[in-house]
């Protein structure tokens, strides 16, 4: 299909105008492709009807994983494998010596729930180096909103549409062009 | 304006007197005679299966009186006679304390929760929060128990000493002092006019400071200009200095100085953070309590959320602070600082365990979900559970010292929470009723009301 492989995109120069935007084209049962801003516009992910994260819930299992970790490890270590008398500490078993243990649990339980949050979160929104930007118009990232809309025949009302919500700027570009 | 519910009232008066009969039950069977005593302590120890070994062994881990105990163990073989009445003695004394701490105990935790309701409603002031304006009159109904409830622990701190039998500081008993070095050095501070007089100094600070805050909010209400928000955004900036420096005093006067023979430094903090945690669940459930009423429309589901994080955050300070504490001197183990954890750690296992299951990893995994921190019964239930862990934790700071390993939560002690907790309920809720519940006055009250999260 010739149609699908268009999109319109739409620039804004105001993050209000831009949310506004944002709901009449969803009322309208317009499906936003994506939306680009320089900035984290508060309640865009609502008002485009996003699903929350669940990387807080990732980031808990992360840490939960990091306390295991410390715990086996220092138990294998101080208990198990070479309980030596150190300075009169309790090695035999490990709650005899947990407190001193503690700080140990503590920072690998916020080392793992921290680093492996950031590796997901850089892997579910395809982030390294030398990654090519996707960006499809530059002025985004210092000054001018963009909202992207595919289009199904439908350019002419689309683009009255998005006239009337008050874009500055209405392109029709090809996919394999937009980025 | 609310009206103090007749059902609420009926309510607090009924705990007030219930409590009031627990604390005479309390004293009354607490003064035991020497033979009744020396009876117990003979079937107890028939029942342990041990003669006067065990005996020497219970004098022992009783550090508050180690002056005692050390006197029990030199003469075991040539006065017999003497350590034996000398230990009967000491757990008379113990039996005798037990409703003087378990009255004082109740009465310091509901005086800390106004305590700290009055420091968080500054800190509020001092950092022009934008969020909690709504709850003003909440924070300071809560306060208005401040005035009566410390002015009720020095009375009790000072009566132990002076119509009592020096039953909650061993450092007002002359006869102590005079035999004891370390007390004798540290007379000039720890002596009874000079806790009283520390006491009138701090209560009359913190009052002061309620007073004034309390009078300008309510003169905010009407006002034309930011004038009398001016005035309280100051005094709340001196009074946070004030409180800061007395309120860790107070903790050494107060509550370390049951056991004079030790000292930690961050004592102070630790009482801190106990009293501003149970502060905030306090202020998260009334809040709860009157938005039920229908008499808070103003206040969001964000401002619970708030509070919760509130109380998430400061329930892990506390863990902090009280892991601190415990660590450092577990691990370096020097013997005149570690008798106070060995004492608890032998006769308050539970207790001491329990009160950080319940302060911490309770409110840890319950209130971490964001959308739980939302939930009223879920804040309200975590909140229950919180309370009840910082009475313990209060309890395991003042018992040890003076009850040692005769304690138990009975009558006394539970007829002392109700006692305190519906003069807390009466007077809370009185003040509730002189002040319409939002301070619209406020310059930062419009931002409140539209508070979202």
């Amino acid at each position: 299909m010739e149609s699908s492989s268009k999109v319109i995109h739409a620039i804004y120069t105001d993050d209000d105008v831009l949310m506004s935007a944002v709901k009449k084209v969803r009322a309208e049962k317009h499906h936003i492709e994506e939306v680009y801003t320089p900035f984290p516009v508060h309640g865009l992910d609502k008002a485009m009807g996003l699903a929350p994260t669940r990387i807080a819930i990732a980031a808990f299992i992360y840490g939960c994983i990091g306390l295991t970790v410390a715990i086996t490890m220092m138990n294998f270590i101080m208990i198990e494998d070479w309980p030596q008398n150190i300075g009169g500490k309790p090695s035999f078993s490990y709650i005899e010596n947990m407190p001193a243990f503690v700080p140990i649990m503590f920072e690998l339980t916020v080392f793992f729930a921290a680093h492996l949050m950031v590796i997901t979160f850089y892997l579910r929104s395809r982030m390294w180096p030398f990654k090519n930007a996707e960006n499809p118009d530059p002025r985004t990232t210092d000054d001018h909103f963009l909202m992207e809309i595919s289009v199904h025949g439908n350019e002419a009302e689309l683009e009255q549409l998005l006239k009337e919500t008050g874009a500055v700027e209405i392109n029709i570009v090809n996919k394999d062009e937009a980025h | 304006m609310y009206t103090f519910s007749n059902r609420l009232k009926t309510f607090s008066i009924a705990l007030m007197i219930i409590g009031a009969i627990g604390v005479v039950i309390g004293f009354m069977t607490s003064h035991k005679s020497f033979e009744e005593v020396e009876a117990i302590v003979a079937a107890e120890s028939a029942h342990h299966g041990g003669g006067h070994d065990a005996e020497a062994a219970h004098v022992a881990p009783a550090a508050s009186h180690d002056t005692h105990a050390a006197e029990g163990h030199a003469g075991e073989e040539v006065h017999h006679e003497d350590a034996h009445k000398k230990h009967i003695e000491h757990v008379q004394h113990q039996i005798a304390n037990r409703p003087w701490s378990a009255l004082y105990v109740a009465a310091f935790f509901f005086m800390m929760i106004a305590l700290g309701a009055l420091a968080f409603y500054a800190i509020q002031f001092a950092a022009q929060a934008g969020w909690s304006p709504v709850l003003f009159r909440v924070m300071e109904g809560i306060t208005a128990y401040l005035l009566p409830g410390a002015i009720i622990v020095v009375l009790i701190g000072v009566a132990s000493g002076t119509i009592g039998h020096y039953n909650l500081f061993v450092w007002m008993d002359p006869e102590v002092v005079a035999n004891d070095k370390l007390i004798q050095g540290k007379a000039g501070w720890l002596n009874t006019w000079g806790f009283a007089i520390r006491g009138f100094i701090f209560i009359a600070g913190w009052s002061l400071y309620r007073h004034f805050a309390r009078k300008f909010s309510i003169a905010q209400d009407n006002a034309d200009d930011n004038k009398n928000f001016k005035k309280s955004f100051r005094i709340s900036a001196a009074f946070l200095v004030f409180y800061i420096y007395t309120e860790s005093m107070m903790s050494w006067d107060w509550i370390m100085s049951v056991d004079p023979h030790w000292f930690s430094t961050l004592f102070g903090w630790y009482v801190f953070a106990s009293m501003f945690v149970s502060a905030i669940t306090v202020i998260a459930m009334i809040t709860l309590y009157l938005k039920n009423k229908g008499l808070l429309p103003f206040v969001n589901d964000s401002h619970l959320h708030d509070l919760a994080k509130f109380m998430f955050g400061i329930s892990i300070f506390w863990t902090y602070l009280w892991f601190s504490q415990f660590m450092l001197i577990w691990y370096s183990n020097i013997p005149e600082e570690v008798t106070y954890f060995v004492t608890r750690l032998e006769d308050y296992k539970l207790p001491f365990l329990g009160m950080v299951a319940m302060n911490f990893l309770f409110p840890l995994l319950l209130l971490m979900n964001s959308d739980y921190k939302r939930i009223p019964w879920f804040v309200v239930m975590a909140g229950v559970v919180i309370l009840a862990g910082h009475y313990l934790d209060i309890f395991n700071m003042i018992m040890p010292a003076t009850v040692g390993d005769r304690w138990f939560i009975g009558i006394p002690e539970i007829g002392s929470i109700l006692l305190f907790g519906g003069l807390f309920i009466f007077v809370v809720f009185t003040a509730l009723t002189k002040a319409p519940l939002l301070a619209k006055g406020n310059p930062y009250i419009k931002e409140s009301e539209h508070f979202h999260y």
